[in-house]
């Protein structure tokens, strides 16, 4: 579009036609105040806070409403404008509470700024205030109306940004007040976006209020460990007798991915890592039962029980399970820990999504990926399979965002009318299990559309989906784990043909981390076959196994049958999630790495209590590949993190671990002080502090910034700007340098994990907002509970 | 059936078939009825607004803008439906003028929506009414059913090859849906409060479509310009002021009601002469003489044309045409609360100053009138007023600052008299209450 010039308080600025006014102004660094505009959201031009002269009209306007116009004459700073801005604050403050000193929001109170910079600090207003008592609308989610300025971002924010439209306006004038949907309460996705944007301390969290005051908080910029989106979460901590307590999460920091959103988990469900139940110390099996050990005594055990295996059964007795929650630098030292410490290729994790046959699709192919960012700019969206909505919540709200801003096209195939269908320019409900068959369809096998067709769908409209597809240019294609083998190679096939990008879903927050990393029994990291020589072979100081080893399911057989010794678990629930009878363990000593006594813990040998996603650093990758830094919010009293009981457990077995963690070597990018939870001005004066008194930033073996730099260097993909990571921005990684890759992972094996909403597997099991909520919404008769049910005692199952 | 007043000097327009029975179709066929619209269905659509532009007709409603330059703002093609809405939502306080036309003559509120849609090329018609007027509603859909019965509405009327229809709807009782573009929400099931303009209703309206949305008296007045053409209705009134107006005398007068009279009649004489002067016994202390949200008048102001341009000069506006006089037994600061109620009462809470302003300034005239007032009240209340004027996002806003501006400038004394602790000087026996 044309560029527009105009003057706003005697500046020159040249915007694009279309431009509002605010937008203009804000680009040239001038300050107008609002409290009702909020971007990518509709206009209201209802708080009146943002109103400008403008030569030739005889009234002040709202900038927030008005175009700029080729010409125009914008004064923001007179007599006029500033009178209109403090009486807008006088009367809004006339029938505000002025609780801020018990207020959530104090401290972070849009209209506590704006009174500071815009207001007045005497009050002409002498008569009652009019109230209404505090409500609670769901386990998350309090109104407390008399703070409410009513500027509709959260009636938006629900409605066109969530598209769950769950709050309302009831009455009218001064009586107006936000509604929830359901009565007095609400039923909707619990994402606590309308408690986010909330200028002020009218809605508030459930897990939040009344705690602290934000200043008493350190605010620590993570990744949410829940999903396989990445979505960047801000946790608020406070020190605690455990070490410290995670008081909050939310959107403080809106540079991530996720922009402006955060789902449920993202923003509650942080508390499982202070759930009463968590295992402050290391246990072992004495008699039958779990019991307190130390942690040398611990490490000894493990180390003999290896060993033992090795010297009686050779390595090929012993089995590993990483983890889809734990760091990239962990799962690449617990593969490379299998591989070189244990000799075994016995190695694998609950795989949720056909990665192999994604990237060996892939292979060689140049920007064929789509990163989460993408998705939101996409012209055209193809969704096949999954739920995104329940599943990859940051997924459904780009795909939502992309529609509703960029008018995108989105094409939805799916057995269930899923609630994404409702922005879709075409969906096609297809029999449920023909994904695969639709696929084959749209790749040109026209018979294979037999099984696809339903009373929904006729052959006719699948034939125009077939033609509209070919015609979208900038197509991104999603697929969920329904698409596996040859079916994601026939899919990436057809799209690749007209320049499309992908994504595959997985499910947990570092799915995508644990298969980019080889947690396989038959591939390296970045999918590298281990029966041929590739650059690991090469650089690690110790010999691969040549033979591919046993994946999950075998391993669990061999435990059956007595020939599996030892099983070292970290970070999964495979008794839980691949529904293994926990009897089949009973011959096998079973290490457990986990913060519970999950169903695998619980019947383990020893447990290890360790740190989680949001007390240590690394990286993980969502599932889009999208690498992201995790930052150390904090420590939890008595727990370790799972590398450095990967890299004690080897130099306990006598192991060099300098074989194992390429610490202190050359070309070792030294660690900007984030492995210590530091915050970007604390590690810069760390780090000139060292430069000064000629020190070398000290690297440890248990330093997972040492890892990352062998990952950066061998893992294809992975070589990305290292400034970014430690700025907190996320990098895409491309599987572009993947060559060899077989895609031989076995499809049978993978198992979606089905969460809702309200789910998160066996971490969601121990967070009690989750469970609350996902009981609200449950009926009673969903809930199976035993005879002999105790609710005190809730063991992890 | 609302009691009927008459004078000499009314020039009957409008109010022509008032009390003769215009409800029945028949009836309203002898009248001339429908004649106009058959005139209309040879004329080409820039005829007849050329017509209407040429009678000086200005919006009935209050805002007084050229009826004739409204229709021409209206897009000749779009590829959206045109509508045209008849504003019947009549809620301004000493308004009562279009209930009449609906009670007395619902078929040329009917024929003045044809015409205006033929003028702009529209299909659709709506007549919608003020929700509180639920006896009118029957009465208009009586209409509308006979007319359809005819075949003046619906397909092919009068063998033109035209199709047009019209519906009827009835308001949930909202004043702010009489602002056109809440009255759109409204019609389209919303909550009604007002759209942000620009876009214009012209342009982007009811359901997206460009819409011509009229005053009931404007859209009445039509069959009779094109009966009697453009330049006889302009000579009625005065320059750029075209015709008659139905003005609604209200208050301590000896024959208060609806009189139609020229445009530009004088207000004294309106008062003193058509409406028979005060009671007897009461003297006159003020006027507001355009509906309760304009600024109140002094007994020796009133010696104005009662027109658009005229009254402004004494600082205030003709607006709906509501004449409300105010004798010397009246409290002023009652007056004042009792509009200040209603506006913070109707204030329909979207935009800041309305809906505080109205309520904090409610709450000060509450505790002034029973004797809780302090001095700084007074100049408070002029002070949220100034305030709240120009500044909010519909003209409610404007309509209850301003007249509480006019009041304690012209009445301060009345405030003083209510301050410290004194009850009111006109009800003794009030006790002070804070709220």
């Amino acid at each position: 579009m044309a560029d527009i010039t105009l003057t706003v308080d005697g500046k020159k600025l040249t915007v694009p036609a279309g431009t509002l006014l605010i937008e203009a102004c804000k680009g040239a660094g001038i300050e107008v105040p609002f409290f009702c505009y909020y971007p990518n959201l509709s206009l209201q031009g209802a708080c009146r806070m943002c109103l400008v002269e403008i030569e030739k009209m005889p009234k002040l306007q709202t900038a927030c409403t008005t175009l700029v116009a080729e010409g125009m004459v914008v004064t923001t700073e007179s007599d006029k404008v500033k009178q209109a801005r403090k009486s807008m604050l006088e009367l809004l403050l006339a029938n505000h509470p002025l609780d801020c000193p018990v207020c959530d929001a104090g401290g972070e109170c849009e209209l506590q700024d704006m009174t500071f910079k815009y207001g007045a600090a005497e009050s002409k207003f002498m008569d009652l205030k009019n109230h209404r008592d505090e409500q609670q609308w769901s386990p998350v989610v309090y109104f407390d109306r008399p703070r409410c300025i009513l500027c509709y971002r959260c009636i938006r924010v629900c409605g066109e940004g969530m598209d769950v439209w769950s709050l309302g306006i009831q009455n009218r004038g001064p009586s107006s007040i936000i509604a929830p949907n359901k009565e007095d309460h609400l039923e909707c996705e619990e994402c606590g976006m309308c408690i986010d944007i909330c200028p002020v301390g009218a809605l508030t969290s459930g897990a939040y209020r009344y705690k602290t005051r934000p200043w008493e908080m350190k605010h620590v910029g993570t990744v949410c460990t829940h999903c396989g989106d990445g979505c960047k979460t801000t946790l608020g901590v406070r020190r605690a007798d455990t070490g410290m307590q995670i008081v909050r999460g939310d959107n403080r920091d809106k540079s991530g991915i996720n922009g402006e959103f955060l789902c449920i988990k993202g923003r509650y469900a942080f508390d499982f890592a202070h759930h009463p139940e968590r295992l402050p110390q290391p246990l072992v099996k004495r008699e039958g039962k779990l019991v307190p050990t130390t942690w040398e005594q611990a490490f000894d055990l493990i180390a003999k029980k290896f060993q033992d295996a090795l010297t009686s059964d050779g390595p090929t007795s012993i089995g590993v399970i990483g983890s889809n929650h734990t760091s990239n630098e962990e799962n690449y030292l617990l593969q490379k820990f299998a591989r070189l410490v244990l000799g075994t290729n016995n190695i694998d994790h609950h795989r949720t999504a056909d990665f192999p046959a994604f990237a060996s699709a892939l292979a060689g192919k140049q920007n064929t990926t789509a990163s989460m960012r993408d998705v939101f700019s996409a012209p055209a969206v193809l969704l096949i399979g999954n739920d995104p909505t329940e599943q990859h919540p940051l997924l459904a709200w780009q795909i939502r965002s992309d529609v509703r801003l960029h008018r995108a096209k989105l094409y939805v195939v799916n057995s269930s009318a899923i609630k994404l269908h409702r922005q879709a320019t075409s969906f096609a409900q297809i029999v449920s299990g023909s994904e695969g068959n639709f696929v084959q369809f749209l790749a040109g096998n026209d018979k294979a559309a037999d099984s696809v067709v339903s009373p929904n769908l006729t052959r006719e409209a699948l034939t125009t989906l077939r033609d509209a597809l070919k015609n979208e240019s900038g197509l991104v294609i999603i697929f969920g784990s329904e698409l596996r083998g040859a079916d994601v190679k026939a899919l990436v096939d057809f799209g690749l043909a007209q320049g499309a990008k992908f994504i595959c879903l997985g499910d947990y927050a570092n799915s995508r981390g644990a298969a980019d990393m080889g947690l396989y029994p038959d591939m390296l990291p970045g999918y590298a076959p281990v029966l041929t020589a590739t650059r690991y072979h090469e650089e690690w100081l110790d010999e691969i196994p040549p033979i591919p080893g046993m994946n999950l399911l075998q391993m669990m057989d061999a435990a059956k049958n007595g020939k599996l010794k030892a099983l070292y678990v970290v970070g999964s629930n495979p008794i839980a999630r691949n529904n293994i009878d926990p009897f089949a363990l009973s011959k096998s000593f079973v290490i457990v790495q986990d913060m519970f006594l999950t169903e695998t813990a619980s019947i383990a040998d020893v447990v290890l209590p360790v740190a989680n996603a949001y007390e240590k650093s690394g990286t993980y990758t969502n599932t889009s590949g999208d690498v992201q830094m995790l930052k150390k919010a904090g420590e939890f009293a008595g727990v370790r993190n799972d590398f450095e009981c990967i890299v004690r457990i080897a130099a306990r077995m006598g192991y060099d671990v300098h074989k194992l963690v390429p610490f202190g070597g050359a070309g070792t990018r030294a660690d900007m002080g984030q492995t210590r939870g530091a915050q970007s001005g604390e590690s810069d004066r760390h780090a000139v502090w060292l430069a000064s008194h000629n020190l070398e930033p000290k690297m440890s073996p248990y330093d997972p910034t040492a890892m990352l730099d062998e990952i950066q260097r061998l893992v294809p993909g992975y070589d990305i700007s290292r400034l970014n990571l430690l700025a907190g921005q996320d990098v895409h990684s491309q599987l572009v340098q993947i060559t060899g890759a077989t895609g031989m992972g076995d499809p049978a094996l993978i198992m979606p994990a089905n969460d809702s909403l309200f789910t998160s597997g066996t971490l969601g099991k121990f967070s009690d907002t989750l469970n609350t909520v996902y009981e609200r919404y449950s009926p009673p008769h969903d809930l199976e509970m035993a005879a002999d049910y105790d609710p005190q005692v809730r063991m992890g199952g | 059936m609302a009691y009927l007043v008459s004078h000499p000097d009314e020039v009957k327009v409008v109010s022509k078939r008032f009390g003769k029975g215009a409800t029945s179709l028949d009836r309203y066929l002898e009248l001339d009825g429908y004649k106009a619209l058959q005139k209309a269905l040879t004329m080409q659509p820039d005829a007849i607004i050329n017509e209407v532009k040429a009678s000086n007709l200005r919006g009935r409603g209050g805002a007084g803008f050229p009826t004739g330059m409204k229709w021409s703002f209206v897009p000749k093609q779009s590829p959206k439906p045109k509508y045209v809405l008849c504003n019947g939502d009549e809620s301004e306080p000493g308004t009562c003028k279009d209930r009449l036309i609906f009670e007395h003559d619902p078929h040329s509120v009917i024929e003045g929506v044809m015409i205006a849609a033929l003028a702009v090329g529209a299909k659709t018609g709506y007549i919608y009414l003020r929700g509180e007027y639920r006896y009118l509603v029957q009465i208009m859909e009586k209409a509308v059913a006979d007319a359809y019965a005819r075949g003046f509405i619906g397909k092919n009327i009068f063998g033109s090859g035209v199709d047009l229809d019209i519906f009827v709807h009835s308001g949930a009782g909202a004043y702010e849906v009489g602002e056109e573009s809440a009255l759109m929400e409204s019609l389209e099931g919303k909550r009604g409060i007002p759209r942000i303009r620009p876009p214009f209703p012209a342009v982007v309206g009811l359901w997206g479509g460009p819409t011509v949305i009229n005053n009931a008296e404007s859209l009445a007045s039509v069959p009779h310009i094109i009966l009697g053409g453009g330049e006889w209705f302009a000579k009625l009134g005065t320059p750029k002021n075209g015709g008659t107006r139905l003005f609604c005398m209200s208050g301590e007068l000896e024959r208060p009601g609806v009189y139609e009279l020229p445009m530009g009649y004088n207000l004294k004489k309106m008062i003193y002469d058509v409406a028979g002067g005060m009671v007897k016994g009461k003297k006159l202390k003020g006027v507001v003489p355009g509906g309760s949200s304009v600024q109140i008048i002094t007994p020796d102001e009133i010696d104005v044309a009662m027109d658009f341009d005229s009254l402004p000069k004494v600082g205030s506006m003709l607006g709906s045409g509501g004449v409300i006089v105010i004798d010397d037994h009246t409290c002023l600061v009652k007056f004042a609360l009792r509009v200040t109620q209603f506006y913070q009462h109707e204030s329909c809470g979207w935009c800041i100053p309305c809906r505080e302003g109205t309520d904090w300034m409610k709450k000060t005239l509450v505790r002034m009138h029973s004797g809780g007032g302090v001095a700084k009240d007074i100049d408070n209340l002029k002070y949220l007023a100034e305030n709240m004027l120009g500044r909010t996002f519909c003209p409610l806003g404007d309509a209850a600052a301003m007249p509480i501006i006019s009041y304690v400038q012209k009445f301060r004394s009345e405030f003083e008299d209510h301050l410290n602790g004194k009850p009111c000087p006109y009800e003794k026996a009030a006790q002070p209450v804070m709220v």
